[in-house]
C-alpha cells in the first residue's frame, strides 16, 4: 500500500500498489496495469471507491497491483462477483479484469449474461490468445493451427470473436486496445469507465513467454479506420469483417442500463409479519 | 391418525373390523386428492386456515404427480390441539374429488381399517390399493352436488365435507373462504353454497372421530411455510442481497424474498446459473451487504468452488439448501436428508465452514436468522440444511419469539495504521475493510495469502491462515442454539432437520407409556464439539441416530467426529416418503428394549 497524503493531487502513481508483479519481464500486462492507473488518474477517482475484481490467470493478478480495493476470486467467475458487488453497491466504480481463458472459456456463460444484463461495469480482457498461467494451452482466441502439447498440431477450431459476441449479447460499449500503446489504452479505458452500462475493452496483451511471436503485434495493429458508432447494426457489419487488429472504440451504445439497485426501504422488516399472523 | 405404539405394520395388514362409535382423537389426518386443476390444494389451504381460525394447530403437505401442470395432486392435512410438525401414521379421511391417477399416492396416503374414503361413485371405483387397507368406503355424489349449484367448484364441496368431519363450524369454514376470495360476488355466493352442501353431506358419514372443540388460542399464531420462514428469518438477520437460480424446492423461498427484499431496500438478482449466484453473493458481501442464496442439491454441487472461495477470502455468505431426493437430479419435489455429508465435507482443501439445520417448519425462521448472524460474525460461509418437507409445507405455529440474531460484522475503520485484512488475531476474527473506506484498501484473495492478503505459498503463511480460519469457528460460543434438547433418560436419540419433528412426536408417545428417551436435535452440524456432546450425553449409556437418508450420513459423521457412549445405533431410511412418528416409535422401542 502507498501512503499518499490525502490532499496530494492524484496521479497514476496514486493507484499503484507497492507490490511487485509476478509477471515475466516483457509481459504485456505491465502496460495494461499502467494504463489502468493512468485512466483512474484521468478520472480522478478516490482509490477507495474503486474495486478491481478478477478471476484466475496471470492477468487476473492485477487487483493487488493497484492501490484500489481488489477481489481476486476463482477462475472464470469475476463477472459474477462484480455483478453482485455493483448491484449491491452502485456507489462504487467496479472494474473487472482477466484473461481470454478466464473470460471466454470457463467464464463464457457469465460473459454472455453480463453483456445482456448491462450492469454498469468495465470489463478488461487481457487477450494473449493463450493460457499463460498454466503454461501454454490454447484458449478460445488461439489460432486453429497453433501447436501445443495439449493440442498437438493445433485445435483446428474456429477462433472465438468476443467483440461480435459482446455486441450480439447486449454490451453497451465495445473497444479494442493494444498494450503496446499505454496512453491510447488509458484513453479508451477512461471512456469505457465513463460510459454507462457494460463496457467491454479487449486489450491485446502479448504473452512473451508462450507466444513470443506476439511481439510482432506492434506491427500488425492499426487504428480502426472508422468513427465510434452508436448504431448496433453498423457496428455489427464492422465487426464481422474485423481481423482482430483494429484498435479503437468500435461501438458506444445507449442501451438501457440494468435497473437493479437497492431502493429506498418502503417498510420495516417487522411489518412483513402481518402476512403470516393469523 | 396415530397408531398405538408397536402396531404400525399390523394395522395396515389386518382385516376390517366393526365400526367403533365416534372417538375424540388427538389429531386428525385428512387427504384431499384429485386430478390437477380440481382445486384440492386450495381446499387443503382453506381447511388449514379455517382450523387456525378455530384455534387448532396443523400442517399441510402438498404432493403432486410428475406432470408440470394438471397432474394428480393431494393436500395432506393434519389438525390437532397441540402443535404438530410431522404427518401422522395413517389418514383418517381420504376425500377424492376424482380418481384419476390418485392411486399413485397410495404410499403417501396410508389408510387403515379405521379410515374413511369418500369418493364419487360416478367417477369410477375406489382403487384397489386404497380398498386393500380395509378402510370404509362412503360414496357421495360430490360432482353432482357441485353441478347442481351453477358457478360452484367441486373442491368447495370437498372442503365443506372435510371441514365438517373435522368438527370445524360452518362459520370458520365460510370465513376462510370469504377471506381468500378474490373474484366476483356471484362466484363467492355459489361456492359458499357448495361449501354448505359439503357440510350437509358430512352427515352421511357416520361414526367419524372428531377432534372436539379447541381451547381458545393463547397468543398470536402464524401460518407459514418453511421456505417463507427461512426467507423472513434471512431478512430479520439483515440479508439485503440475494442472487439465485431457480430450483425445486427452493424456488418459493426466492419468490417470497423478491418482493419482500424490494420493500425493505434490498435486491435480488436471478443469476444465469449457480456458479454465478454464489459468486454474486460473495461479491455483494465483500461490498459489505449481508447476502444469501438458496438452492437444492444440484445447485449446491455447482456452488462448492465458490463456497471454498468464501472460506479462503473470509467473506460471509449464507447458502440455504432445501434438500430433495438425490443424487443427481434425483427426486426433485420430495424430501430427503441426503446432502448432509456433502454439506459438511464437500469442499476441497481444509475448509472450515458452518452448517446449521432448522429443527421444524417454524424453526426455519430462527435458524436462518442465526445462520446470517454466524456467517457475519465469523466471516465464513454458513450452509442452512432445510428440506422439501419443511420448505414446502405450511404449518400453524405459535408466534415465534423475537430473536436478537442480527448481522454484525467486525469492520475496519478508516486509515488505521498497519491494517492487515487477514491479521492472525486471538479470536481468529480480523476486521474487514469495506470498499469505500479510505486508507485500508486490500485485495481479498482465494489464493493462500499473508496476513496482508498477498498471495503466498509459504508453509508458515498457510499454517497460520488455516489455523486462523478454523480457530474462529471453534472458539465461538454457540450457546444453547447448537441443539434442541428435551427429556431425560439413559438413552438418547440424536437427529437433525425435519426428522426431528416425527422423532419428537414418537418420544412423546413413548413417554406417555413410561419409556423415557432423551432427544438431541442438532441445529449446529458443523463445527461439532466433543464438550457439548459430553455435557448433553452425561448419564447416557446408549445412543440412536435417526435420519432420512440411505447412507446413515449423520450416524457416520458423528461416529467419525465424536466419542459417543455405548454402541451407537442408526435408524435411517431414504425419502421420498416422510418419516412417520409410528415407525420411529416402533424403532426406538425395539432399540430401547434390546
Ligand atoms: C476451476 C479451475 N480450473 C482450472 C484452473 C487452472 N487455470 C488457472 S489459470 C488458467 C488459464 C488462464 O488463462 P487466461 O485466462 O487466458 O489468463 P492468462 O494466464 O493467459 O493471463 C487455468 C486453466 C483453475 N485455477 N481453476
Ligand atoms: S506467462 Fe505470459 S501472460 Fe503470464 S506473465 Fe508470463 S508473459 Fe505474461
Amino acid at each position: 500500500m502507498n501512503d499518499v497524503a490525502p490532499c496530494a493531487p492524484r496521479t497514476a502513481q496514486t493507484y499503484k500498489s507497492a507490490y511487485k508483479p509476478i509477471w515475466c519481464p516483457g509481459c504485456g500486462d505491465y502496460s495494461v496495469l499502467s494504463s489502468v492507473t493512468k485512466a483512474l488518474a484521468m478520472l480522478d477517482l478516490p482509490p477507495e471507491d474503486v474495486v478491481v475484481v478478477s478471476g484466475i490467470g496471470c492477468s487476473s493478478r492485477i487487483p493487488a497491483y493497484t492501490n484500489c480495493y481488489g477481489f481476486h476470486g476463482v477462475h472464470g467467475r469475476s463477472l459474477a462477483a462484480a455483478t453482485g458487488l455493483k448491484v449491491a453497491r452502485p456507489d462504487l466504480t467496479v472494474l473487472v479484469a482477466g484473461g481470454d481463458g478466464d473470460g471466454y472459456s470457463i467464464g463464457g456463460n457469465h460473459f454472455l449474461h453480463a453483456c445482456r444484463r448491462n450492469v454498469d461495469l468495465t470489463y478488461i480482457v487481457m487477450d494473449n490468445h493463450v493460457y499463460g498461467m498454466t503454461k501454454g494451452q490454447p484458449s478460445p482466441t488461439t489460432e486453429p493451427d497453433w501447436d501445443s502439447k495439449l493440442s498437438p498440431g493445433g485445435t483446428k477450431l474456429r477462433v472465438f470473436h468476443p467483440l461480435v459476441v459482446a455486441l450480439a449479447s447486449g454490451a453497451n460499449f465495445i473497444a479494442r486496445a493494444f498494450s503496446g500503446d499505454p496512453n491510447g489504452t488509458a484513453d479508451i479505458l477512461a471512456q469505457a469507465i465513463r460510459h454507462p452500462g457494460f463496457s467491454f475493452v479487449e486489450i491485446l496483451s502479448p504473452c512473451v513467454t508462450f507466444r513470443p511471436e506476439q511481439r510482432e503485434w506492434k506491427t500488425q495493429v492499426r487504428p480502426a479506420p472508422v468513427e465510434p458508432t452508436t448504431d448496433a447494426s453498423r457496428a455489427a457489419r464492422r465487426l464481422m469483417t474485423d481481423d482482430g487488429f483494429n484498435i479503437g472504440v468500435l461501438y458506444a451504445g445507449d442501451r438501457p442500463v440494468c435497473p437493479l439497485a437497492p431502493a429506498e426501504p418502503r417498510s420495516r422488516v417487522e411489518d412483513l409479519e402481518a402476512e403470516f399472523a393469523l | 391418525m396415530d397408531m398405538p405404539v408397536g402396531t404400525e405394520e399390523r394395522a395396515a395388514a389386518s382385516a376390517p373390523s366393526r365400526r367403533a362409535s365416534p372417538v375424540a382423537s388427538s389429531s386428525l389426518s385428512i387427504a384431499i386428492a384429485g386430478s390437477g386443476g380440481s382445486g384440492v390444494m386450495t381446499a387443503g389451504m382453506l381447511l388449514l386456515e379455517a382450523a387456525a381460525k378455530a384455534g387448532l394447530y396443523g400442517l399441510m403437505v402438498r404432493t403432486s404427480g410428475p406432470q408440470i401442470r394438471g397432474g394428480e395432486a393431494a393436500a395432506l392435512v393434519r389438525l390437532a390441539h397441540r402443535p404438530v410438525a410431522a404427518l401422522g401414521d395413517a389418514f383418517d379421511l381420504l376425500v377424492a374429488v376424482d380418481w384419476q391417477n390418485v392411486h399413485r399416492f397410495a404410499d403417501e396416503i396410508p389408510l387403515c381399517e379405521n379410515s374413511v374414503i369418500v369418493g364419487d361413485a360416478g367417477e369410477g371405483d375406489t382403487p384397489d390399493v386404497f380398498r386393500a387397507s380395509g378402510a370404509r368406503v362412503v360414496p357421495l355424489p360430490l360432482k353432482k352436488i357441485a353441478k347442481s349449484i351453477p358457478g360452484s367448484w367441486i373442491n368447495m364441496v370437498a372442503l365443506g365435507l372435510a371441514g365438517a368431519l373435522s368438527g370445524l363450524s360452518a362459520a370458520v369454514l365460510e370465513a376462510a373462504l370469504r377471506q381468500s376470495w378474490k373474484r366476483d360476488d356471484a362466484g363467492l355466493a355459489a361456492n359458499l353454497e357448495a361449501l354448505r352442501a359439503g357440510i350437509a353431506a358430512a352427515s352421511q358419514v357416520d361414526a367419524f372421530p372428531t377432534l372436539g372443540a379447541a381451547k381458545p388460542a393463547r397468543g398470536t399464531r402464524w401460518l407459514l411455510s418453511g421456505n417463507e420462514a427461512a426467507g423472513y428469518g434471512a431478512l430479520c438477520g439483515g440479508v439485503r442481497f440475494v442472487a439465485a437460480y431457480p430450483i425445486t424446492p427452493a424456488t418459493e423461498l426466492l419468490e417470497w424474498m423478491a418482493p419482500a427484499l424490494a420493500k425493505v431496500g434490498g435486491t435480488l438478482v436471478q443469476a444465469e446459473d449457480e456458479l454465478a449466484s454464489v459468486n454474486m453473493i460473495i461479491g455483494a458481501s465483500y461490498g459489505g451487504v449481508p447476502s444469501l442464496t438458496a438452492t437444492a442439491g444440484p445447485g449446491l454441487a455447482l456452488m462448492t468452488e465458490g463456497i471454498g472461495l468464501a472460506v479462503a477470502s473470509e467473506t460471509p455468505i449464507v447458502v440455504v439448501d432445501v434438500m430433495r431426493g438425490g443424487p443427481s437430479t434425483g427426486i426433485p419435489a420430495k424430501s430427503e436428508q441426503s446432502d448432509l455429508s456433502f454439506a459438511v465435507s464437500g469442499l476441497h482443501g481444509d475448509a472450515p465452514h458452518l452448517v446449521v439445520a432448522p429443527t421444524s417448519i417454524g424453526d426455519c425462521l430462527a435458524t436462518t436468522q442465526w445462520a446470517v448472524h454466524l456467517a457475519e460474525a465469523l466471516q465464513a460461509p454458513a450452509l442452512v440444511l432445510s428440506d422439501q418437507f419443511m420448505g414446502q409445507s405450511r404449518a400453524i405455529v405459535d408466534e415465534p419469539a423475537q430473536s436478537t440474531w442480527v448481522a454484525r460484522r467486525l469492520t475496519a475503520t478508516a486509515n488505521v495504521p498497519d491494517y492487515k485484512r487477514y491479521r492472525d488475531t486471538e479470536s481468529g476474527i480480523s476486521p474487514m475493510a469495506i470498499p469505500g473506506t479510505p486508507g485500508v484498501v486490500y485485495t481479498a484473495d482465494g489464493l493462500e495469502h499473508t496476513e496482508g492478503g498477498i498471495p503466498s505459498s509459504q508453509a508458515r503463511d498457510h499454517a497460520r491462515q488455516l489455523d486462523k480460519r478454523l480457530r474462529k469457528l471453534v472458539l465461538h460460543d454457540y450457546g444453547e442454539m447448537w441443539a434442541d434438547r428435551e427429556g431425560s433418560g439413559e438413552r438418547a436419540i440424536i437427529t437433525f432437520g425435519s426428522a426431528a419433528s416425527p422423532v419428537r412426536e414418537a418420544l412423546r408417545r413413548l413417554r406417555e407409556r413410561g419409556t423415557h428417551v432423551r432427544l438431541i436435535a442438532l441445529r449446529l452440524l458443523a463445527p461439532l464439539s466433543q464438550e457439548r456432546f459430553d455435557e448433553a450425553l452425561a448419564g447416557v449409556s446408549q445412543v440412536l441416530v435417526a435420519e432420512q437418508n440411505h447412507g446413515a450420513q449423520l450416524y457416520r459423521y458423528l461416529r467419525a467426529m465424536i466419542d459417543l457412549p455405548g454402541k451407537p445405533r442408526s435408524f435411517h431410511r431414504p425419502g421420498p416418503l416422510p418419516l412417520r412418528p409410528g415407525e420411529l416409535a416402533d424403532a426406538i422401542l425395539a432399540w430401547s428394549t434390546r
